[in-house]
């Protein structure tokens, strides 16, 4: 029997492929089966009974003929000796062989009902041996696991339609994946539609956002209007940005540019928008800042400053009412005077920001900045939720919430990394000759209409050729600086406490920062670490190249220039360089509420000695009031005594 | 992320912001092509770019048929001739940890450091010494790639397996993480010899397949909450960056094999964290 195997392994392995498929469930009744199953009961039995259940429940009789005419063709591929015998020759071949074995025993008892020139006939008794062995081997792949209620011919019957399904390259380096797979396959849940929805619907919402930016533009049909929008564009050309900064090396990549570029547009519609500026992104551990850039048209940005005051208001009444309730003993500390906010348009105040999560989102303005804000910003360094209304939990404690150390970055960010080249804009004449201008630096400035552009070259070489074109913020947090003394006076004749006047320095020295328009080759070094890093964008054709900058000390901030164009972007967690690892500021020393004196100074416990002295000198003293003319001699006794 | 799909790969980790330009991206991929034939590596992995302040570092790494066996690493300034780095020492790493501050992007500069040296001579006395310790670049380079590697080089679950003979090839049936396994940490694994493992307790191994958890998973990472892992473009994108070492962008498409991880940033590790989060 064994020369009948191995003779026609060609044959065989067509067998395989047809046996694999019938147990498989896959397709019910070929063709050529019914004929030999016929005359052989007791083969048949064994092949035939544990099959029938599975292929009436697993498909209609209609679906598994047209299955086995579609797998026709292929068996004959199937025979392909190289892919065959190789698989032959590794673990899953015995049961291969032998359930492949079985048809062929089948045949031969049909009495050559189909005709095969190569299988040798056997004899009668050969077969019969053969029949018994197979069925008892089919019988032993057939029991079922009692733990999982598998068995293995299944099992391998599956491993194998999946395998000449999908025809992978080598697949006897991957079959105990594939087997695993196959075992998965049966844990995998059906889901049902609800579940499924439920999953994916996070994907389908900023879809569907996104759908409705691209949809925007079409709402407005008529050419007039059209022609409107393109004359009053506030809108950045955010995409040709975009692709100078690819030249650089840094950039979101064109699709969430674009997106972002379609999320501007929507801001500009819907917001009275002077100027609009793609500003850049900030990470965040759980989602990120689109940020954009406002300038808001004027006469218009009135609604903030009033919701505020409502805001500031509420809160003097509940502290008034909290007073009237209970009369809480009261600290002479008297906090310094809180340096006032800039007002809107000037210095730190001199856009409106507004973020969003991802292009497509509700945009959100942030709130204007406070000195208190800026400078306890630059105390610590935290990263960014990603959730506007997260808490920052700092020490020193922040005013405010994320949103404020959102706009209080930004604003370090702007004035620390927002450079242009030298030239492009100037100063404004006219303010420049009023008085306060003098006093506080002059803060105004507008675009040079004789700007000629610098070589790129020099842009590169000389990090003089480049300024920064936002205000530089004095450490006190604010551009312009605030005297807070004046002010301190007045408050303190009005609480009548004129003790502390003398502790308080009378005359602030004023804060200078550099003034607008100055040069970056003046920023501070960082130990050893210039602040910029210029760069050509191509070393290999300088001819187009563009000039890079990249800030080392906001790492993440780029500015590029052409010559004659410009653009400033940051990308990056929000947090400024620094060498040396980050401390927090140690507490100030505990203040002092009263001042110290004797009277309510511990005093250390009198020793025996002390006590003793104390005691004989008091006694001293009553027995001298008591009898002051009594003898010296008693005196003496008496200390004795004791 | 794997030399071979560096464009969809570079577009998959854009998000972070950092990427190369269009003559970088052509040149690797020009090059990387000439080094997987010169070096005969199995994979060319593009590792990332180290920010200099001079010059920037392109980093590639050359693999061979077992994908946990240590990894050659080359560098390069224009991205065209790679030179090879020595493998890296402890000794490398004891002399790296005492420089600060930033690369310079030149191999050869030397960054000095005075270190406080006690020498006893003979007899009981006792010198108290500065000495000027100088540590190459190119070893601090080493070192840093090495730690990088060893901190935050991460895979998904299934994409590697382990054969029954010990070496790890690359999972052909991989398919991708699916979106419920894709959010959670443990779903990923560091791309380098388990040394957790060994240390977890029977009852947390019980569960493991050895063919595929095989390596450390991000769960237990120190500190907890050094990874912050997003869902980006919808669910369509995960995106895990480390905050440990920032700069590091890992990404994966679930449901599809795509994935990998690349380091764009000054080569320093952020010992801020705990005051960060």
């Amino acid at each position: 029997m064994e020369d009948s195997t191995s003779s026609s392994q060609e044959k065989e392995n067509q067998q395989v492929g047809e046996a694999v498929r019938l147990s498989g469930g896959r397709a019910a009744a070929s063709a050529r089966d019914p004929a030999p199953q016929q005359p052989g009961p007791g083969a048949r039995q064994d092949f035939g009974a544990p099959q029938q259940p599975g292929r009436a429940s697993r498909g209609a009789p209609e679906s598994g003929s047209a299955r086995a005419d579609a797998l026709g063709p292929p068996t004959g591929e199937r025979g392909l000796p190289g892919g065959g015998r190789r698989e032959a020759g590794s673990a899953p071949r015995p049961p291969c062989r032998r359930s492949g074995a079985l048809p062929r025993a089948q045949e031969l008892r049909a009495g050559g009902a189909q005709e095969r020139s190569a299988a040798p006939r056997a004899s009668q008794a050969g077969c019969r041996e053969l029949e018994v062995a197979v069925r008892n081997a089919k019988g032993y792949l057939l029991r079922v696991s009692s733990k999982t209620g598998l068995s293995l011919y299944d099992h391998l019957s599956n491993m194998l339609t999946k395998i000449l399904d999908e025809r992978p390259e080598n697949a006897v380096d991957i079959i105990e994946n594939i087997s695993q797979n196959v075992k998965m396959a049966h844990f995998s849940k059906k889901l049902d539609t609800l579940q499924n929805e439920n999953e994916m619907l996070p994907t389908y919402e900023i879809a569907e956002r996104q759908k409705a930016l691209f949809l925007l533009g079409h709402l407005e049909g008529a050419d007039q209007e059209l022609e409107d929008e393109i004359a009053e564009n506030s809108l950045p050309n955010v995409m040709e940005s975009a692709f100078y900064f690819e030249q650089a090396g840094v950039g979101l990549g064109t699709e969430e540019t674009y997106r972002i570029f379609l999320a501007l547009k929507q801001l500009t519609d819907t917001h009275p928008v002077q100027k609009c500026r793609f500003w850049g992104k900030i990470l965040g551990l759980e989602k990120n800042y689109v940020i954009a850039e406002v300038e808001i048209r004027e006469g218009e940005e009135d609604e903030e400053v009033e919701e505020e005051d409502v805001a500031e208001a509420e809160e003097r009444d509940n502290g008034e009412s909290d007073a009237d309730r209970d009369e809480l003993p009261r600290p002479f500390y008297k906090p310094p005077q809180a340096v006032p906010k800039e007002e809107t348009r000037t210095g730190t105040n001199k856009y409106v920001y507004f973020v969003c999560n991802e292009p497509g989102r509700p945009w959100v303005k942030l709130p204007s900045v406070t000195p208190a804000q800026i400078v306890t910003a630059r105390k610590i360094k935290k990263f960014f939720t990603g959730r506007l209304d997260a808490p920052i939990i700092s020490y020193p404690p922040f005013p405010g919430n994320e949103s404020n150390y959102l706009r209080a970055q930004i604003a370090r960010i702007s004035a620390g990394t927002h450079v242009s080249p030298l030239g492009f804009y100037q100063f404004g004449e006219e303010e420049g000759e009023e008085e306060e201008d003098v006093e506080s630096g002059r803060d105004s400035f507008e675009e040079n209409p004789d700007f000629e552009g610098i070589q790129v070259l020099d842009l590169v070489e000389s990090l003089s050729n480049w300024v920064h074109h936002v205000q530089h913020i004095l450490p006190q947090g604010r551009c312009t600086w605030f005297n807070p003394i004046p002010k301190h006076e007045e408050e303190e004749e009005e609480n009548e406490e004129k003790e502390e006047k003398g502790e308080e320095p009378d005359y602030l020295e004023q804060e200078i920062g550099p003034p607008l328009l100055t040069p970056i080759s003046e920023d501070l070094e960082i130990l050893n670490t210039p602040a910029w890093t210029t760069r050509l964008s191509s070393s290999v054709i300088p001819q187009y190249a563009i000039a890079v900058l990249r800030s080392n000390l906001w790492p993440g901030a780029y500015a590029f220039s052409t010559g004659k164009k410009f653009e400033n972007f940051y990308i990056g967690w929000g947090y400024k360089y620094s060498v040396d690892n980050y401390a927090p500021p140690v507490p100030p020393p505990v203040y002092q509420e009263y001042s110290s004196g004797p009277e309510i100074t511990e005093m250390d416990d009198p020793s025996v000695e002390e006590e003793q002295a104390f005691r004989a000198a008091q006694e001293a003293t009553e027995h001298a009031a008591q009898d002051n003319e009594e003898s010296e001699e008693d005196e003496d006794d008496n200390s004795e005594y004791h | 992320m794997d030399s071979e799909s560096l464009l969809l790969s570079l577009e998959l980790a854009a998000g972070t912001g950092q990427g190369l330009s269009p003559d970088r991206r052509t040149a690797l991929l020009t090059s990387l092509l000439l080094v997987k034939r010169d070096y005969r590596y199995e994979r060319v992995l593009f590792w990332g770019r180290i920010l200099g302040i001079v010059a920037d570092y392109y980093i590639a790494q050359g693999l061979g048929e077992d994908q946990l066996a240590p990894r050659k690493t080359l560098y390069s300034l224009n991205c065209m001739e790679w030179s090879l780095l020595p493998p890296a020492t402890e000794e490398m790493a004891a002399q790296m940890a005492v420089v600060k501050g930033r690369f310079m992007g030149d191999p050869s500069h030397e960054y000095e450091h005075t270190e406080f040296q006690r020498t006893t001579a003979e007899g009981e006395k006792t010198f108290e010494d500065d000495v000027v310790v100088q540590v190459k670049e190119e070893t601090r380079l080493v070192s840093v790639i090495d730690q990088i590697d060893k901190a935050v080089a991460i895979i998904p679950r299934g994409a590697l397996f382990k054969t029954p003979f010990g070496p790890v090839h690359v999972n052909r049936t991989f398919e991708g993480l699916p979106l419920s396994e894709a959010r959670k940490l443990s779903s990923y694994f560091h791309f380098r010899e388990p040394v957790d493992l060994k240390n977890r307790t029977l009852l947390e191994k019980a569960d493991l397949d050895p063919s595929l958890d095989f390596l450390d998973s991000l769960e237990n990472d120190i500190p907890k909450g050094s990874w912050s892992i997003q869902m980006e473009r919808g669910n369509s994108l995960v995106v895990l960056r480390s905050l440990l070492w920032p700069g590091l962008t890992f990404f994966h498409t679930p449901r599809t094999r795509n994935h990998g991880y690349i380091y764009v940033g000054t080569g320093e590790k952020n010992m801020d964290l705990p005051f960060m989060l």
